[in-house]
């Protein structure tokens, strides 16, 4: 009887545990890629990686995680469990920022030094196509339909809409000066775009292109030149942004019914991206200056603990618990 | 033969598909004029001889992207006028076919450019000279400057000293035109942040003293009373990158040499600068140097305004680039944007030694009531510009 359970036991602790709710940084400087799991709110791992991870993201089932290694031009694939890499898949050039196809088969890659944009089937590992885009092509968006990929390119000031079925551009939309993130609202009608120097978030109906309106921020205390928006999250409800403000060193809560600026909260230093918890009750958002990670509460509406990772913290990806 | 014909379709399908396109052509000139450089101590620094031009080379690289998403062609023309040649013959010949320029010349040859007939009405930037007369009594409304003044090289080192308490200091100036300038403005600018120049020496440029630089520099130097900084104006780099480690004291260099401050070094590298720097290397094969990078803005400036306004008129762009809506993002971490009363284009500078960036002014703390970036060079309350009115 006494046997049984032991061996029963120990094959339990050989199969893998379920794994916490985690959140992975990739620290750019570092070559490193930070693990905090998310119930601790410590860093629990830390995983060796290529030259300047950038770039971060999980497949849909969460299995693997996606990295831009730019400097190694590759994009390489992490095994969650084991956290091994498991192989590096083909990029183009110093890829920077990427966006994964709802068909969970194609990633959409910035290669920033190029002025292209890759297409690359993580099945086949092979770049299916290249795309001729604006100088330092940058943000990356996908529909929910799976029908647009949006490119932005952060000296040629614009938003490139690329159909996903011909790979050619279709639309160019003028931005603000040096637009970083994009992202689509949850009913594909709207795209968001910010614009670093330009120091707006670009709002555009995506049947005519045509902008809505600019959102811009005001800090007191903060000169307008430090108000730089970058990465930005957008609620699958689709009431609210939250936007990185970079050397403002502050998240804007927006509420994007009525484009109007709720609050600001303060983070670490020069603040670039953020991932956000599925149940949107949690954003982390990667401080790159000051090498940690600000742990933000969306319900109480404050920042809650801050966790220093590595140096240049750049991307954020979220991943749940298994259940 | 394949690749070409395959863009060029490439680029039909962008115009025929995207709507509120106009073909325009955007014809640029770029006109240098070629100097004397003066004699330094050391012969292993040689300047290239393409400064400017690859700039603005990669200026015409980066709007000519952006163009082809909206059917906008530039070129850029290059002219460059050797020693002894009619600079205004030159300039003439430009000017019939260009209205838009970017001169690469001394601020004397910049200005007979702009007074003649041939050139009202003309768009002209300012690529390399830093002549404050150029932004003040002598302004022309036809000349734009994306070349920082000595006055705002000045209040850059001036207010990262400052902001670091180092607030006594002694200077030595050469005996050329740039180092007298530049040590004008050296000692303005001391003025204007709360900075004392202690004690002042002109260096004689008459010996070369690579081999005993070691025994004239401690005497030169041992007189001066006790100071934070050794402030150097010596524009060429003649003398002034032997100072550090051969004063009498042990006292950090600045000015032409040591922490320089300047439109732009090739240390810089935060607010995406790693990639303008990257983007210029591949283009000319070496680093961006000031000239290089003031050229590349000129041209972006024009690539920016054309963009926003879809129209070549040099009138329409000088409109758009002095107002309120133009901004230029240009790898400083600032919008760039010009001043309406001179046509100076605001900045963020970076001081720098050869290895590393120190600060990039203006420095925290430094408030102005519109635009920080104000706080460097003369302001629009002290100017005596009237040409922009």
């Amino acid at each position: 009887m006494i046997r049984t359970t032991v061996s029963a036991l120990a094959l339990m602790a050989l199969s893998a545990p379920a794994l916490a709710q985690e959140v992975w940084i990739s620290n750019e400087r570092d070559q490193t890629v930070s693990i905090i799991d998310v119930q601790t709110m410590e860093v629990v791992d830390t995983i060796e990686v290529g030259a300047r991870p950038r770039g971060i993201m999980f497949s849909h089932d969460y299995s693997v995680a996606y990295l831009c290694a730019s400097d190694d031009d590759t994009i390489q694939v992490i095994d969650v469990e084991t956290r091994e890499i498991l192989h590096n898949l083909p990029s183009g050039e110093n890829p920077e920022t990427f966006v994964l196809h709802p068909d969970g088969r194609h990633i959409w890659i910035s290669n920033e030094d190029d002025n292209i944009t890759s297409v690359l089937d993580v099945e086949e590992r092979r770049i299916v196509a290249q795309i001729p885009v604006g100088i330092e092509p940058e943000g990356k968006a996908i529909n929910h339909a799976g029908t647009i990929a949006i490119t932005t390119s952060e000296t040629t000031n614009m938003a490139h809409w690329i159909d996903t079925e011909t790979h050619e551009i279709f639309n160019n939309s003028l931005v603000g000066s040096r637009p970083r993130d994009a992202e689509f609202t949850t009913d594909d009608k709207r795209l968001f775009v910010s614009a670093e120097i330009g120091g707006g978030l670009h709002v555009f109906d995506t049947e005519t292109f045509e902008e809505i309106v600019e959102i811009r921020f005001e800090i007191p205390d903060v000169h307008p030149h430090d108000i730089q928006p970058v990465g930005f999250r957008l609620t699958e409800d689709m009431t609210r942004a939250y936007v990185a403000l970079g050397p403002a060193n502050r998240i804007a809560v927006v509420d994007i019914e009525n484009y109007e600026v709720i609050k600001y909260h303060q983070v670490g230093r020069r603040v670039w991206h953020m991932a956000m918890s599925n149940d949107e009750t949690l954003l982390f958002t990667t401080n790159g200056v000051s090498g940690d990670v600000t742990v933000i509460d969306l319900v109480r509406q404050e920042p809650i603990k801050t966790i220093q990772v590595g140096r240049f913290p750049w991307g954020a990806a979220y991943r749940p618990a298994d259940s | 033969m394949n690749r070409k014909t395959a863009l060029l379709s490439a680029a039909a399908i962008w115009i025929m598909a995207g709507p509120g396109i106009a073909n325009i052509d955007i014809p640029i000139a770029y006109l240098e004029q070629q100097v004397e450089r003066p004699a330094v101590l050391t012969n292993l620094d040689r300047p290239p001889e393409d400064i400017g031009l690859m700039g603005a080379r990669l200026g015409l690289a980066d709007n000519a992207q952006t163009g082809s998403f909206l059917g906008h062609e530039y070129s850029v023309s290059e002219t460059i006028v050797p020693l002894g040649d009619d600079w205004l013959e030159a300039a003439r010949t430009v000017l019939a076919e260009h209205r838009i320029l970017v001169v690469h010349a001394p601020a004397e040859k910049l200005l007979a450019l702009a007074d003649l007939p041939e050139a009202e009405g003309a768009l002209i930037f300012n690529a390399s000279a830093e002549s404050e007369a150029l932004r003040e009594d002598t302004c022309r409304a036809n000349v734009l400057h994306t070349m920082p003044s000595y006055a705002m090289r000045a209040d850059a080192l001036m207010q990262f000293l400052v902001s670091r308490r180092w607030t006594d200091l002694v200077m030595i100036t050469g005996q050329r035109a740039a180092d007298m300038e530049f040590a004008e403005a050296l000692r303005n600018s001391a003025t204007k942040f709360g900075a004392r120049i202690r004690a002042e020496r002109e260096w004689d440029m008459s010996s070369d003293m690579r081999r005993n630089i070691g025994q004239e520099f401690p005497l030169f130097t041992q007189d001066f009373p006790s100071h934070h900084v050794m402030l150097v104006a010596d524009e060429a780099g003649d003398f002034g990158p032997y100072l550090e480690f051969n004063a009498w004291e042990p006292r950090p260099v600045a000015g032409s040499a040591g922490a320089r401050p300047d439109a732009w070094s090739d240390r810089v590298e935060a607010y995406g600068a790693a990639q303008l720097q990257e983007r210029f290397r591949r283009t000319a094969d070496r680093t961006m140097r000031p000239v290089d990078y003031a050229a590349w803005a000129a041209v972006r400036s024009v690539g920016e305004a054309v963009t926003r306004t879809s129209s070549a008129d040099p009138d329409v762009l000088r409109d758009y680039i002095l107002g309120d809506r133009f901004e230029l993002a240009a790898f400083k971490g600032a919008a760039i944007t010009f001043r309406d009363w001179n046509g100076q284009m605001r900045q963020p500078m970076p001081v720098a030694t050869r290895t590393a960036l120190v600060a990039m002014p203006p420095m925290e703390g430094f408030l102005h009531q519109s635009s920080t970036l104000d706080t460097l060079g003369r302001d629009r309350p002290e100017t005596a510009c009237t040409a922009f009115n």
